[in-house]
């Protein structure tokens, strides 16, 4: 148990990570909660497979750091310019709101003044790791509620750097810290000014020079020593590595290494961010919390609720939809690791078994994340309207034909049928698709045609004809059988995305249009033209060869589920079109074949 | 012997036809009659030689059904003998698929039957204007039969409509049973 070896520290951090991930992503609770569960179950606490967690803790918050390179490199300076307003202004609320609230809590709780203020301040900060990662699992990153959640985390990873030195301060006010600081200060203000410049001029060239090398494994190292480099730099004059690691990557978002430079940190940052979680999840004081698991419990979730109330109250009017300042106020309810750096450097306002208490809290807070997050999707964010997940519209018109799918495909089908005097209610389950249609004019409907209430409402009992254009394969299927089930009677014409689900199609005999099977043979035949054929002998094969393969897909749906069969059946089909589409060439080619044509 | 006759309907715009929808409703259901719409098959005016030469050569008669559309057959009919009609198969060495075969045509026409002749409207007599059609069923080796035509297809009466259509019945069924008018041969002959 004791003097545990690399080898088998790693084969223990590994097997854990690699057993509780799956499991908890199988089960729907998401990775990050597989991560922290795992840590606890190899931690002290648990089955005490490793011995000193804190030292892996160190080491795992370059996962961190990764993390927020890469966030950076998706995020140039334009773009980071324009989030300006969430950064400071959301930011400042949310860091100013909470420190404010927890600390008239504390002292209305009979607290002092100076241990409420600390206490605020480390509740203040969220979790970067626990926010940015199940945010981006869940690809909710890009969404209003997920730009706020990561503007605001980017603000308190600035805002740590004063409440440590206020802490410093408020720890006795020695003068000489004071002065320190104004050194440091001056020190990080000009590493700052030099990460920029260097940036711009010094590591696009050091990377072309390094990529010229054509050794991949060069590449990569020189990644994870650009990022490294600039987070130990950050940390020696007392910023933060993330923040270092932040700023690189959005200086290199420019850059035309951009999605090697991902590419090659994204699976490090995947296993050192596991790693972190899993450190976390080591070091919470199973202990303390068995010993008064209700302070304990209670306090996490109370700061979990009163930060989720205050984050919704701010985001609300200042910022977005109701979904969205729900993802928000909850994507960042948890308290972050800075709390435990926030904690440690109060030492000596915060006695010994108050800081326990709050570190043990805040560990709680964070498992509490994902199961809140679970929660949002499918509870809450089905119900709340954002702009995006608004209830269905009501459909106050009744049409011959019913379009379900308004995008690329959908569209054109409904514009030909409108040309054609054959009016269309259009149905679309993208809201930001209904709004921007709208605004050109078109009068579409937000809503999901894959329920049957929907379909009811928009006359499938009566119209002439259903069209199903929607992108997503098993969508279609879905609406497909629903609307055979219920509707019988009502002709069905579907987008296919490819020959599986033709198949399927046929073996329903409902007619189905190949998505990309028009636009290929348009492609082909463009080809055979430049390559000289003759516009009507190259439309003549490319119409010949959708003849043939339409066909075939009707004589080989029978044999879908017989691979072997079908693959026979397929190289016959195949040599006999090839024939036959070469006879088509010959047929008009020819000036020397005898005959007028 | 009975004969099995193709009948390769062309009309563009069938759904309004008054004359060509009534004759093909009179002949679609008889024994021996293959109707095959080519407006229908081949919308894209892709015409599938292959396919087509087969229905011939599995008929003994190939009967072309249209309106007369500048005193000649609609363009999709124009493109089957066009596209079908192949030397090595319908003419030249080796083609003789169609030899023995028969042809015929029933057509209708806008003007009335006056007009059909020296002096009147169209300037032309019927058989003048089919001449095209006779030959290429010579050329072909098939023997042409008398056509079946219906004048001023959109003024008749219904009644005259009626009588019309049993008259093509009457033809069709006539000649599904084997049953041959006298070769319809404007051509000098050479002798």
């Amino acid at each position: 148990m004791h003097d545990h070896g690399f080898l088998e520290q790693a084969l223990v951090y590994l097997a854990a990570g690699v057993i509780a991930v799956p499991v908890f992503k199988r089960l729907g609770l998401g990775s990050v909660l597989g991560y922290l569960v795992a840590g606890v179950a190899i931690g002290p606490w648990g089955l005490r497979l490793i011995a000193e967690p804190g030292t892996v803790l160190q080491f795992a918050e370059f996962g961190i750091v990764l993390l927020l390179f890469l966030v950076g490199l998706e995020l140039n300076p334009a773009r980071l310019w324009a989030l300006r307003r969430p950064i400071f202004g959301l930011g400042s609320a949310q860091v100013l709101a909470t420190v404010a609230a927890v600390a008239a809590l504390g002292v209305a709780l009979g607290q002092p003044l100076a241990v409420s203020l600390v206490a605020g301040m480390g509740f203040a900060m969220s979790s970067t790791a626990i926010g940015l990662a199940t945010l981006a699992e869940k690809n909710l990153l890009p969404t209003p509620g997920g730009q706020a959640s990561f503007s605001v985390l980017l603000f308190q990873d600035l805002a740590v750097i004063p409440l440590v030195l206020l802490l410093a301060l408020l720890s006795g006010g020695k003068g000489a810290a004071t002065e320190f600081d104004w050194n440091s200060a001056a020190k990080a203000i000009a590493l700052i000014g030099l990460l920029v410049a260097a940036g711009r001029y010094l590591l696009r060239p050091l990377l072309r020079f390094v990529a010229n090398t054509g050794l991949r494994e060069v590449f990569v190292g020189f990644s994870l020593l650009l990022v490294l480099g600039i987070a130990a730099l950050m940390q020696a004059v007392g910023l933060s590595m993330a923040l270092g690691a932040f700023l690189a990557g959005v200086l290199l978002a420019d850059s035309e290494y951009r999605h090697e430079l991902e590419l090659d940190i994204e699976p490090f940052k995947g296993l050192l961010l596991g790693l972190f979680f899993i450190a976390v999840g080591m070091s919470i004081d199973v202990g303390l919390f068995l010993h008064a698991p209700l302070l304990v419990l209670g306090l996490a979730l109370g700061v979990v609720a009163l930060k989720s109330a205050l984050q919704y109250a701010i985001a609300r009017p200042f910022y977005c939809g109701r979904s969205d300042a729900a993802l928000f106020a909850l994507a960042l309810s948890q308290v972050g690791e800075f709390a435990f750096v926030l904690f440690g450097a109060a030492g000596q306002i915060l006695p010994r078994a108050t800081i326990d208490l709050l570190n043990a809290a805040v560990a709680t807070s964070m498992l509490s994340t994902p199961l809140l997050m679970l929660a949002y999707e499918r509870l809450l964010a089905p119900r709340l309207a954002r702009p995006g997940a608004r209830a269905a519209d009501v459909i106050s018109e009744t049409n011959p034909v019913i379009v379900a799918g308004f995008g690329r495909f959908g569209q054109i089908v409904s514009r030909v049928l409108g040309g054609a005097g054959v009016a269309t209610t259009v149905i679309d389950h993208d809201p930001n698709q209904v709004d921007l249609v709208r605004r050109f004019g078109t009068k579409a409907y937000y809503g999901d045609a894959t329920r049957l209430d929907l379909l009811r409402a928009a006359g499938a009992d009566k119209a002439a004809l259903l069209v199903v254009a929607v992108d997503d394969v098993e969508a279609a299927l879905a609406i497909t059988r629903l609307a055979r089930e219920n509707f019988p009677r009502l002709p069905l014409l579907v987008r296919a995305h490819g020959r599986t689900d033709a198949f399927e199609y046929v073996e329903m005999g409902v007619p189905a249009v190949r998505e990309t099977l028009g636009s290929a043979l348009d492609a082909a035949q463009a080809a055979l033209r430049v390559l000289g054929f003759h516009p009507h002998a190259a439309w003549r094969i490319a119409a010949q060869f959708r003849r043939r393969d339409e066909a075939m897909l009707v004589e080989h749906a029978p044999h879908r589920h017989d691979e072997k069969k079908l693959i026979a059946v397929s190289q016959q089909a195949r040599a006999d079109l090839n024939a036959l589409l070469r006879e088509e060439a010959a047929r008009l080619r020819g000036a020397e074949e005898p005959g007028w044509r | 012997m009975p004969l099995r006759i193709l009948v390769l309907y062309a009309h563009p715009a069938h759904d309004r036809s008054r004359a060509n929808r009534a004759l093909r409703a009179a002949i679609e259901d008889l024994a021996g009659v293959t109707l095959h719409d080519l407006y229908d098959s081949y919308p894209d005016f892709f015409v599938d030689v292959r396919r087509e030469q087969r229905l011939a050569e599995q008929h003994d008669v190939l009967l072309f059904q249209h309106p007369m559309y500048w005193y000649n057959v609609p363009a999709l009919l124009k493109e089957w003998q066009d596209a079908v009609l192949e030397v090595g198969w319908a003419y030249g060495e080796g083609g003789d698929k169609l030899h023995g075969k028969h042809f015929m045509q029933a057509l209708s026409t806008g003007g009335h039957a006056a007009s059909y002749r020296h002096g009147g409207h169209a300037q032309f007599e019927i058989a003048e204007l089919l001449r095209p059609f006779e030959q290429m069923a010579h050329y072909c080796g098939m023997r042409c039969l008398p056509p079946f035509v219906t004048h001023a297809a959109r003024l008749i009466d219904e009644r005259a409509l009626e009588a019309q259509a049993e008259a093509y019945r009457e033809r069709v069924a006539a000649l599904a049973a084997g049953e041959l008018p006298a070769p319809f041969d404007t051509i000098p002959s050479a002798e």
